[in-house]
């Protein structure tokens, strides 16, 4: 579309901003030497390896980000949300695929199963171990991801009333424990050190299912696709899943 | 050798091939072919951070970065394929 | 100092440096959120070559949280993105067919 002098000019200007930004990467070059230079300040690794005991966990990463820096977690799943929000309210969900063949049903009937194993285990793994709610709820999700390529529209998760419940449930349990502890004395989120492993625990099964729904939902990409167009209050106590033998919902194309 | 001057040459290839998967994907204009490259960019990306010792990031960048990053930007490729093929045509799953 | 430091701190400023060129010069609303994605890996290189401090020392577990939160929020901006994207190709699709 562009003329000879427009591509020209567009073309002039792709060097001028790569000579501009290469002077930029050399002075951050620069100044992350002098940086590393100037020697070893006082880090808080130190600090974090030397509280460890009383977080309950003995994972350090999962101390930081469960115990120490838990508020960075909470406000994450929170992000997380609001993004999913800002997708479902772009409109319904393009329809699913069709249903696999053979081969790739087979293939997901294994896969699927596996995925949820091994996200439990890093779950539990990630008290004392790489692993965590992170991990496991990415599995969880791309589980969800495998399960919509092989045909199911909703990509396994329940009907939408029941998954704004799942999608929440990260914050909610994570906004309650801080809560309760408050209530009982101790700070948001100052969990005494006999409680802590139980109540990390708590908090990372919630927020494992909210990021793993939420990652689902959002590659279904639009508010779930229902047997019905609109979900209603029946959907409240709704199958888990539609039947394997229904066809593709009516959702019309946008 | 020695084992040091070993694992410096490491870094180097490690790091070499990062970049060049890096300005491939970016340069690439096709758009799946930009998105393969990208996901191969996340993988090695994850495989560097392995070997900085931090195994929960990299598991975090290979599943989600990655794995699911990949898989939203490859439906958005095929989305953009199918538009660029026929732009007023009906759009069928 | 470590070299290994400098080494992979320095690559994550290119990945940066890159990121945002391609991020600015590229047209296509996909190849920028790649731009970004890598602009944003450029980033959490740096934090991961901060944190590491030599094979026989552990390395930092703060600076690798915050990297393993950003990932997380770095996939659902992007997810966002390309749903806003698609959206805006569904409007232009109809006005052109109108």
């Amino acid at each position: 579309m562009s003329a000879d002098p427009g591509a020209a000019r567009r073309r002039d200007l792709s060097l001028l901003l790569a000579v501009l930004l290469a002077l930029l990467g050399v002075a951050l070059t620069i100044i992350y030497f002098m940086a590393l230079q100037a020697g070893a300040a006082p880090r808080l690794a130190d600090l974090a390896y030397a509280r460890l005991p009383g977080t309950g966990v003995q994972n350090p990463v999962t101390a930081v980000l469960l115990n120490y820096r838990a508020y960075d977690t909470l406000m994450e799943l929170a992000v997380l949300l609001a993004a999913l929000l800002g997708i479902w309210s772009l409109g319904p969900a393009a329809p699913g695929f069709q249903r696999s063949g053979a081969v790739l049903a087979g293939m997901v009937s294994w896969i699927v199963p596996l995925l949820i194993v091994t996200g439990g285990y890093l779950l539990w793994v990630g008290g004392y171990a790489p692993g965590g709610a992170f991990q496991a709820g990415a599995l969880l999700g791309a589980a969800g991801v495998i399960v919509r390529l092989a045909g199911d529209p909703r990509a396994g998760l329940p009907a939408e009333a029941a998954q704004r419940w799942l999608l929440v449930l990260g914050v909610l349990v994570f906004t309650l424990v801080g809560l309760g502890l408050m209530v009982f004395g101790a700070g948001f989120l100052t969990y005494p050190p006999k409680l802590a492993k139980w109540l990390i625990l708590a908090i990372e099964m919630a927020a494992t299912v909210a990021i793993a729904v939420a990652l689902a939902a959002a590659y279904v990409g639009g508010r779930p696709p229902g047997p019905e167009a609109r979900p209603t209050a029946a959907d409240e106590d709704a199958e888990p899943q539609p039947p394997a033998s229904s066809p593709r919902p009516p959702v019309p194309g946008r | 050798m020695s084992q040091s001057t070993l694992l410096i040459v490491f870094d180097g290839v490690l790091l070499v091939t990062l970049l060049a998967l890096a300005a491939a994907a970016v340069l690439s204009p096709e758009p799946r072919r930009a998105v393969m490259l990208f996901i191969a960019f996340g993988l090695w990306l994850a495989l560097i951070w392995a070997r900085l010792q931090a195994p929960d990031v990299a598991l975090a960048e290979a599943a989600i970065g990655a794995g699911l990053g990949g898989a939203l930007m490859l439906a958005a490729a095929r989305r953009a394929a199918r538009s660029a093929a026929s732009p007023d045509r009906e759009r069928q799953p | 100092m470590l070299t290994a430091q400098f080494l992979y701190g320095g690559a994550g400023l290119a990945l940066f440096v890159l990121g945002l060129w391609s991020f600015l010069v590229h047209e296509p609303l996909l190849r920028k959120i790649i731009a970004l994605n890598i602009t944003g890996a450029g980033v959490f290189h740096v934090l991961i070559a901060i944190a590491y401090r030599g094979d026989a020392a552990p390395p930092d577990p703060v600076p690798h949280a915050l990297v393993l939160t950003g990932i997380v929020v770095a996939v659902s901006a992007t997810a966002l993105a390309l749903m806003l994207g698609a959206r805006l190709q569904d409007a232009e699709d109809e006005d052109r067919s109108r």
